[in-house]
């Protein structure tokens, strides 16, 4: 598709104002003076998509590979400027060769324009990327520093050095699909939020997770009929008794919410965590799980980014979080500890703890340790913790604590192995449920499943008028 | 995915779970204890000059060769006090990267 038809298909039919048409560049270098480039290779302007108002820009392949001079970045500052002052959000269809060399600095000052503005614009307007052609170099930085960035399947390529360079550099051969197509986006890097197989799917997508959100940072987002979850998902036969077991967490959160309906976010990335935004009576809901189906549904690196991002949007947008735990802990092993896990798990606390939203956790069976602590408990000021009474929190898992604690009894015994399962079972019947932790007042209501949404709802309306203070400070100190 | 679909066990501090492993999971590399006797390249380039030989002893610091690579010449240092087990390229010689160039002892 080209440029103007991407909007056209995007946009609500016959919505779309173009504006800046006759922008023209200056560039009077390398034989550019007598060079005339239609709207200087990027079509900008506003538009209404399910009848919101919307800015929007996409890069024209077709005009100069749609390279980036300072008049085609001071066409998409200005239509984010507009985007910025009326509240309402900017979509970037990214389809460029990168920087147009012939400008020299000139180019290089617009992408910075560009990221300036989209540091300004982040928690305030949601920023959505859509990458449909090339995105190399520089300009992958706006994608990276917007909400939520979209790619197709064979067609979005995004990396900060090529193929050749990287050739060059390291010995490395590549293709451009393996170092940076949207698979990898979507699945290893976790640049990318939402893979398509083809663009008109890629619209589908972002139509619908715009219903889901607000214009702005100080509205919320057009509620929609109440309608009661599908009868489908029996939320009571869901869930194995042996935290051991895996099943789809997917299916839980779909017998919670309204109709059913759950758009995941980063559903290739790290998957055993699972995000995304349904509706709860009508008003979105952002929802965190762990999957016990991948991985376990431990804390790893990518998943402790997934969460952290996606719960700071939330806060950003006045979008309450539901936290679904069934955690067995964090992922062992020397990559995830040269990688970082701890400043990376760091995240979590800080995005839970920080966040003022209403929070409302269901603890449905795993809560061990620090992941127990991570996944919005009420030590992060979860506003309700409900546990199911499946739930199992505790210091850590039965066989770990019962291999410390009674450690000299088990060794000293006549079969050690023996030993330790009679230990085991101890430390299970006495810890591993919710009512130690219910208590100590950690857990506000053991609840059977088939409660669940009636308290969720619940809790949702005594916490639309929450307020919470913090000290004052300019701005904390995250470790990102 | 579905459950039956390629179910396999993971091993955690808290016990062992039936689960999938994700993509990314299975790609990941074991850890390799480096060897501080084993001389490797670490970009692919050109042995531009070989300064030391078989069976001499280097202190810490000393040039062993001269590594071209990406326009510029990488003296290749002695990491410890050793003596040289083996020489394992030649001047002019074009090794990849990891290639095993000194072998100390």
């Amino acid at each position: 598709m080209t440029a103007r038809e991407r909007i056209a298909a995007l946009l609500d039919p016959g919505s779309f104002h173009e504006y800046d048409l006759f922008v023209e560049h200056n560039c009077q270098d390398f034989g550019m003076g007598s060079k005339e480039l239609h709207a200087d290779g990027v079509i900008t302007g506003t538009g209404t998509m399910s009848g919101q108002p919307v800015c929007i820009y996409a890069q024209d392949f077709t005009v100069a590979g749609g390279s980036l001079g300072i008049m085609h970045a001071r066409k998409i500052t200005k239509v984010m400027d507009h985007a910025i002052n009326l509240g309402i959000p900017i979509i970037g269809i990214n389809d460029s060769g990168g920087a147009r060399i012939q400008e020299g600095v000139n180019s290089l000052a617009g992408y910075g324009e560009i990221f300036y503005r989209n540091t300004l614009a982040s928690g305030v307007i949601p920023q959505i990327s859509v990458i449909l052609g090339p995105c190399a170099g520089g300009a992958v930085y706006s994608p990276a520093l917007t909400d939520f960035v979209f790619v197709v399947d064979n067609i979005s390529k995004m990396f900060i050095t090529g193929p050749e360079v990287v050739k060059t550099v390291l010995g490395e051969e590549i293709s451009m699909e393996d170092l940076g197509g949207a698979r990898v986006q979507a699945e290893i890097s976790g640049n990318a939020h939402f893979f398509a197989k083809s663009e008109q799917e890629c619209f589908d997508q972002i139509k619908t997770l715009f219903s889901y959100l607000p214009a702005n940072n100080r509205q919320k987002a057009v509620p929609v009929a109440v309608k009661k979850p599908k009868s489908s998902y029996k939320i009571e036969n869901l869930v194995p008794k042996d935290s051991k077991i895996p099943f789809d967490v997917r299916d839980i959160v779909r017998s919670l919410v309204d109709d059913s309906e759950f758009l995941e976010v980063y559903e290739l990335f790290a998957p055993n965590a699972v995000i995304g935004f349904g509706r709860i009576n009508g008003e979105t809901v952002g929802i965190i799980c762990n999957q016990a189906l991948v991985l376990a549904g431990v804390l790893d690196i990518d998943a402790s980014d997934k969460i952290a991002r996606f719960v700071r949007f939330c806060d950003a947008f006045s979008i309450p979080l539901l936290t679904l735990m069934d955690i067995p802990g964090y992922l062992p092993g020397s990559d995830q500890e040269h990688a970082g896990v701890i400043r990376h798990g760091a995240k979590v606390l800080y995005a839970y703890s920080e966040a003022t939203v209403p929070k409302i956790t269901v603890i449905l069976r795993k809560a061990y340790g620090g992941g127990y602590i991570a996944m919005c408990s009420n030590h992060l000021r979860a506003d309700f913790v409900f546990a199911w009474p499946t739930a199992e929190i505790a210091v850590m898992g039965p066989e770990g604590a019962a291999n410390i604690i009674f450690r000299s009894e088990i060794q000293a015994a006549e079969n050690p192995d023996e030993m330790r399962k009679i230990k085991v079972k101890e430390y299970t019947d006495k810890f591993a449920n919710p009512y130690v932790a219910a208590s100590q007042g950690f857990v506000d209501a053991v609840i059977s499943p088939e409660e669940t949404r009636a308290y969720i709802v619940h809790a949702l309306e005594v916490t639309k008028n929450k307020s919470e203070t913090r000290p004052t400070r300019k701005h904390g100190t995250p470790p990102f | 995915m579905s459950e039956q679909d390629k179910l396999t066990q993971i091993a955690l501090e808290s016990g062992t779970y039936d689960t999938h492993l994700s993509r990314k999971f299975m790609m990941r590399k074991p850890y390799e204890k480096q060897d501080p006797r084993l001389i490797k390249a670490v970009i692919p380039g050109v042995i531009e000059s070989i300064a030391t030989a078989v069976g001499r002893r280097v202190k810490q610091g000393d040039d062993l060769m001269i590594h071209e690579a990406m326009k510029m010449h990488n003296r290749i240092k002695a990491p410890l006090d050793a003596r040289i087990k083996a020489v394992l390229v030649n001047v002019g010689e074009k090794v990849v990267k990891g290639q095993i160039l000194i072998e100390m002892e």
